[in-house]
């Protein structure tokens, strides 16, 4: 990413969009938006201090929306360019609300309200379509209750658990602590404010509140107002402290989850959504369930898979020793259906196949390896290329030409095309670049030809 | 270079505010204070943003008014912003490695929020060593070599005809050597690809027509490297041919040498006749299936995953769904059982093609490596792992689904290139994730199933890759090397021992021959400054530039003494 932001033969157009594509082969022009950020790019030196003194929160993206950013950000910490970008559905200066306080922080004076988007025309040779694919939505599979039951959560969600500089810090803890954790963070700002509200009565009337509410409740100060609302508030401050001391007592008995099931292809290899093999996935569960186990050597982690597809350079000696050394167990079937247990403890119930039994099993947390989806762009993205996509709505190819798109001069590599892992897409990446050139370089070597 | 004076070194120390990510957290008064104090220290001054344009103008002026001979930044990370500042540095006519980088954000002010006296007394540390060192740093220059615009591609089969047309459509020369009498590789001997279901014949005589007739690759059949000498660039190989041996130089090699198939020798009653590997079956599936054959049985991981073969050999499942669906479409009453472990059928065509098999009447048994198969005259017993019982089937024909396994050529082209293979003799990329078609050396690329066993769409994905890859150097004419290399800072020092060359990683260290003595030679442009070799030499013979022992050794030693 670092060397794309610097390399001199690379223009990078981030937060832009393509409009229309005209031409043809070595001969195209691009249309292309380029979105308003607010924030002028040459002044921006990604310095963060805008984002560290805005006042509003949003659901971080990038976290998957477990944790939150500011209304001014940079979509993740390393991002490239690291030029930030005010989000305008929650921004309040934008809104017509008063602020402009990252515009008050900014010492490089790039914050600038009223950007506007910008059209730009292109002239391009060759286009590379590397529009990667979405993550499956498992809630749409009803027996497996993703946001119904909090401690199921997918890969990717479980990707940000697992980083440091994700939502709990590497911490498993478990979303259903979490909440709880968040509500004790809440209803300690509520306890503090009323009492303060209490602190001002005591001072009024230098008596301890709960002297006098004794003393209120044996019937003295009666049709007063100003005691009744001192009593009131005693009475709710009561309230707020009792379920906090609950909830402050459960939260004692929180642990960090340790019996992690793993649920392969959901959305994958279903033909109520998608048909095919998402490829990567097996590989992605069999290495968070090591890393979880790297985090904490107690963890035990149950795959559930049909077949577990480990079938990339070293992937299969990978899958046995996390088996033999991470606590890890293969169980070959597939989850009939996820349900909400004790303690917010997941129960899956499934198939043991090679047993020939029902069996259900209590897990911390239950992780779904969701479906590499065709990009919900894609379609518009196609229209505009005028390229064709396959039924599966991946950008069409054919083995024999595997970067190669139905258009001349267009090309694809990694997900876009089809799901694969990281080695895949990088080497494919390398082969659209090489198709790119060759293509560029025989049609000029033809125009100098014809000129000749 | 003669040590300058120390009398005639001005360094130049900007302090970078960082907005308010270091200013907002150290004292900033009090750590220019304490720069302007430090030895050698003619010029301090504090930026809001070193790498903004006013701190770059900032730096310049610095550098031309006070007459700077060495420049430090303390702000950020190198891994960003040093680019930025040494291309600063040269533009005001200084040498960019008489730049320093003290890192006062990542490495202090963000750790130590909450630490203002403490974060800032680290930061002083921080700045004097950098400032001992930025005393001794010696002026470097770019390290350029031209390129030989020719490319050497090893192997003729899929994956190396499609990297030399890659090439060669590109204007580029290239020389591809095949080992065999023709071109092609395995897939002379493969009947038909799966999922499209064409001949492979067809695939392999239109890439033959075109390498053979392409005017920029000159074709060297029955032929195979010998020797091989240089690095990026330059490479001196000898290719032993039917017409004798050929000297040429290349500036970049691909090695594109494909794998073996696994021949089950003791596995299963192997015989070659009755019971044979699915490559024999694409011959027979070429020829056309004796129609009085009606009951097949085929047995996945014949010879892999298991302790003398570790890894899943990735292409040989869909290999035997695809001949199990031209078995049923030669004869459709045939019947068909195929005993696997797991199914591989990764992504969308095989995946599809594994559920058309189905429809087809193909039947898949889930067997138990613990409890593997038993092939009887005219039978197979298997032990079915999900009915749990034992079963036995008719067999006709047992087809062993095998492994590829490195090829038997694999070990002595690594030794002539020196480059790595892997714990399974498969040629070992550079980095298994960001680097898969690059080897660590410079200048040499992999593709196909030399690196680990790929079917078609990825053998020419691949070989598509590595000639795009291998097309950089080629494409720029010469490569420019970074100088913080290895040197032999003491001559007389080095007694040739040999352990630094054979500890390279990038085999940029030889030794050299001269009339009496022997010593050893960087070769500057394969080296990347790891520093290994001056880590390991006994002698202390060895350095590396921009990071030479007393350069770093004066960092410490400031750092340990204290403010």
């Amino acid at each position: 990413m670092l060397d794309v932001g610097r390399h001199p033969n690379i223009e990078l157009l981030a937060y832009s969009e393509v409009e229309k594509v005209e031409g043809q082969a070595a001969d195209f022009r691009v249309t292309v938006r380029r979105k308003a950020r607010y924030v002028e790019e040459d002044k921006c030196t990604g310095c963060g201090a805008c984002a560290e003194k805005c006042p509003t929160d949003v659901p971080d993206a990038f976290n998957e929306g477990l944790g939150t950013r500011k209304a001014i950000y940079n979509y993740f910490a390393q991002g490239i360019p690291s030029t930030h970008t005010i989000d305008a559905d929650y921004c309040r200066q934008l809104n017509g609300k008063k602020c402009g306080i990252c515009e008050k922080t900014c010492q490089a004076d790039a914050i600038n309200f009223d950007q506007e988007d910008r059209i730009i025309q292109l002239d391009v040779g060759a286009i590379i379509v590397a529009a990667g694919y979405d993550v499956f939505d498992p809630s749409l599979i009803p027996e497996y209750r993703y946001k119904e039951i909090s401690n199921v959560v997918t890969a990717i969600e479980f990707e940000r658990f697992l980083s440091a500089s994700g939502p709990t810090g590497g911490h498993l803890d478990r979303p259903s602590d979490r909440a709880v954790q968040a509500e004790i963070v809440e209803l300690e700002k509520r306890a503090n404010k009323s009492q303060r509200a209490l602190d001002k009565f005591e001072k009024k009337y230098e008596e301890g509140s709960g002297e006098f509410y004794e003393n209120y409740k044996a019937g003295q100060y009666k049709d007063d107002e100003d005691y009744k609302k001192w009593a009131d508030k005693y009475a709710g401050h009561l309230a707020i402290v009792e379920t906090l001391n609950t909830l402050k007592r459960k939260a004692e008995t929180f642990a960090v989850a340790k019996r992690l099931a793993f649920i392969q292809c959901v959305g994958s290899r279903d033909f109520r959504f998608y048909p095919f093999c998402s490829g990567y996935c097996c590989m992605h569960s069999i290495k968070e369930a090591i890393i979880a186990h790297e985090h904490d050597p107690e963890t035990k982690s149950t795959i559930f898979g049909m077949d577990i597809r480990a079938v990339g350079k070293g992937f299969e000696e990978y899958k046995v020793r996390g088996g033999n050394k991470s606590g890890v167990s293969y169980m070959r079937g597939r989850v009939a259906e996820i349900t909400g247990g004790p303690d917010n403890k997941p129960i899956v119930t499934y198939e043991n196949t090679h047993e020939r039994k029902v069996e259900s099993r209590e897990f911390d947390m239950v992780i779904l390896a969701t479906a590499c989806a065709p990009t919900k762009g894609i379609f518009e993205l196609a229209k505009i290329l005028g390229i064709e996509l396959n039924k599966y709505n991946f950008v069409k190819t054919s083995p024999q030409s595997p970067v190669d798109t139905s258009v001349p001069g267009i090309f694809v590599c990694g997900c876009a095309g089809s799901p694969m892992d990281v080695p895949e897409s990088v080497a494919q990446a390398s082969s659209a670049a090489g198709r790119a050139a060759e293509m560029v370089f025989q049609s000029q070597s033809e125009k100098e030809k014809a000129v000749a | 270079m003669p040590d300058m004076k120390d009398e005639d070194i001005r360094i130049g120390v900007f302090i970078c505010h960082c907005g308010s990510n270091i200013a907002g957290y150290l004292d900033m008064e009090e750590l220019s204070e304490y720069a302007e104090k430090l030895p050698h220290v003619t010029l301090v001054q504090r930026n809001l943003y070193s790498c903004s344009e006013a701190g770059i103008s900032e730096i310049k002026k610095g550098i031309m008014e006070h007459d700077l001979n060495r420049v430090i930044v303390a702000s950020c990370t190198p891994r960003t912003h040093e680019p930025l500042f040494r291309s600063s540095c040269a533009e005001a006519g200084l040498n960019p490695f008489l730049f320093e980088m003290v890192n006062i954000r990542d490495q202090c002010s963000w750790v130590h929020m909450q630490e203002r006296e403490d974060g800032t007394n680290k930061a002083k540390d921080q700045i004097r060593m950098g400032v001992a060192k930025a005393a001794l740093l010696e002026p470097q220059e770019p390290i350029m070599s031209d390129v030989q615009i020719r490319a050497l591609i090893i192997g003729g089969g899929i994956s190396g005809m499609t990297a030399a047309l890659s090439l060669a459509n590109r204007g580029f020369e290239v020389v591809l050597v095949e080992k065999e009498n023709k071109l092609g590789g395995m897939l002379n001997r493969v009947n038909k690809l799966g999922p499209t279901m064409t001949d492979a014949s067809d695939l392999v005589d239109g890439k033959v027509l075109e390498v053979t007739e392409h005017p920029h690759i000159t074709l060297f059949t029955s032929a195979k490297v010998n020797a091989a000498q240089g690095f990026i660039g330059k490479y001196q190989i000898d290719i032993e041919t039917e017409s004798g041996i050929k000297k040429i130089d290349f500036g970049v090699i691909l090695i594109a040498t494909g794998a073996s198939v696994y021949t089950p020798e003791g596995l299963y009653g192997y015989d070659g006749q009755r019971i044979i590997t699915q490559l024999e079956m694409e011959r027979l599936l070429k020829k056309g299936l004796d129609p009085g054959i009606k009951n097949i049985v085929m047995i996945q991981c014949v010879g892999s995953r298991n302790e003398d073969r570790p890894y899943c050999s990735r292409i040989c499942c869909q290999t035997a769904v695809k001949n199990a669906i031209i078995v049923k479409d030669q004869i459709p009453e045939a019947k068909v059982s195929i005993l696997y472990r797991d199914m591989q059928m990764y992504g969308v065509e095989n995946e599809e093609m594994f559920r058309d098999s189905k429809a087809k009447g193909i039947r898949y048994i889930n067997y138990d490596p613990a409890r593997p198969p038993e092939v009887e005259s005219n039978h197979v017993r298997v032990y079915h792992a999900l009915l749990g019982r034992e079963m036995s089937l008719s067999a006709d024909l047992v087809v062993l689904s095998t492994p590829l396994i490195a090829h038997e050529d694999a070990t002595e082209i690594s030794q002539i290139l020196r480059v790595p293979i892997d714990e399974n003799g498969f040629f070992l990329e550079g980095h298994v994730k960001l680097r898969p078609l690059d080897f660590a050396t410079d200048g040499i690329f992999l593709c196909g199933s030399a690196r680990f066993p790929a079917n078609i769409r990825e053998a020419v994905a691949q070989g598509l890759g590595a000639a795009s890859r291998a097309s950089i150097p080629l494409s720029q004419g010469s490569v420019v090397v970074e100088p913080i290399i290895s040197f032999l800072a003491n001559e007389d020092a080095c007694i040739a021992c040999g352990l630094c060359v054979a500890l390279c990683p990038y085999g940029a260290l030889e030794i050299q021959k001269t009339a009496n003595e022997e010593k050893v030679h960087v070769i500057d442009v394969a080296c990347k400054g790891c520093g290994c070799c001056a880590a390991a030499c006994p002698q202390n013979a060895l350095d590396i530039n921009h990071f030479r022992d007393r350069q770093i050794f004066a960092a410490i030693e400031a750092g340990g003494a204290g403010a």
